[in-house]
């Protein structure tokens, strides 16, 4: 289990107080859509999400990226148990939803760079390192039901 | 495959951060100092502390690369022939290292451009990155 200092904690905090879900949401799940196509297999249910314009006008790609989001609130909230929290939904992604576990780390890239277009200066060298292990805590716990 | 239009905005984009060239290169490369410390491993001839001339001069080179071989994408493998027996028989660079940078300059962008690093331009940039990645580690084996 990843051990968190202080100062990793309020930075994360830090960093999380200033994400608008409902903006950096939706604008994540397309950032995977439209950067990493092969990512489409899955949302087979959301209708037209082949182009660039569909993807940013598409409203279930902007739902579900807000849902994704929420749900990171809640790793935020309990840092000390975040393979815990995602156990289930792990295991969601991997019976249920057959995702490719690397794919979360698209995802977890996607974060982290709409976060910075947001960020701009604030998110510099150390805060991203900080914020990057977070995000791979996520990406390992949301990977830990996969055998 | 990059298209026409992605070309051009690459060539774009890099073409308008060459004035800036060491202050991208420099950011880049502390943030792949401080989320991935092990590639500071092939720098420690050098001076990389925050503001130092080595690294703002090593930021530089790197961007001014990248930015000439954004002039002509087709003609990646030729333009980078040295640079990739440099890093490939001189310096040894572990390959897996480009995916971390490239994502670091990715970061770098996306900080820089704010809102102007749309999906498109981040779609395009990445595919970029991972093609002069692909050429840089051809060489290894
Ligand atoms: C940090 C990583 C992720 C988190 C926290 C997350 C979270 C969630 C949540 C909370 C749900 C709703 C579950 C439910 O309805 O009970 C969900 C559904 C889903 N997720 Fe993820 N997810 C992540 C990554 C991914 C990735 C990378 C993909 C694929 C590229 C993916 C594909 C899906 C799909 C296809 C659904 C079902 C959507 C639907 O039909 O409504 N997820 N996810
Ligand atoms: C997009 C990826 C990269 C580009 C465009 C790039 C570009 C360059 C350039 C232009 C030089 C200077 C060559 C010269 O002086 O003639 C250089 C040198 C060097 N590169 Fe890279 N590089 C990349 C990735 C990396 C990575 C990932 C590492 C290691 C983690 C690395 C380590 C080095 C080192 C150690 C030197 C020699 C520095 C010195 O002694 O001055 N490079 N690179």
């Amino acid at each position: 289990m990843v051990k968190w200092t202080d100062k990793e904690r309020s930075t994360i905090n830090a960093v999380w107080d200033k994400v608008d879900i409902d903006e950096i949401g939706p604008q994540v799940l397309a950032r995977v859509l439209i950067v990493y196509p092969w990512t489409e297999r899955y949302f087979g249910s959301f209708g037209d999400i082949f182009t660039v314009t569909a993807v940013l006008n598409n409203p279930k790609v902007a739902a579900h990226g807000k849902v994704v989001l929420k749900e990171l609130g809640k790793a935020v909230k309990n840092m000390d148990n975040i393979k815990g929290t995602y156990a289930s939904l792990s295991q969601l992604h991997n019976e249920k939803l057959h995702v490719d576990p690397d794919s979360f780390r698209l995802l977890a890239d996607c974060i982290t760079i709409s976060v910075a277009c947001k960020l701009r200066s604030a998110l510099d060298p150390q805060v991203q390192a900080t914020w990057q292990k977070f995000l791979s805590a996520v990406v390992e716990a949301m990977s830990s039901q996969y055998y | 495959m990059i298209s026409k239009r992605e070309k051009e905005l690459i060539a774009e984009i890099w073409e308008s951060l060459t004035p800036v060239a060491e202050d991208i290169g420099s950011d880049a490369l502390l943030r792949m100092f401080a989320s991935f410390p092990g590639t500071k491993t092939y720098f420690s001839h050098l001076d990389i502390s925050p503001g130092s001339s080595h690294l703002r001069s090593h930021g530089k080179k790197i961007v001014l690369a990248i930015a000439e071989g954004a002039k002509d994408i087709s003609q990646l493998t030729v333009s980078l022939a040295p640079l990739q027996t440099l890093h490939a028989y001189q310096l040894r660079i572990d390959p897996t290292n480009f995916k971390l940078f490239s994502q670091c300059i990715l970061v770098t962008l996306a900080c820089h451009m704010g809102e102007d690093f749309t999906p498109i331009a981040h779609a395009a940039m990445d595919k970029y990155l991972s093609a002069f990645a692909a050429v840089l580690a051809e060489k290894y084996r």
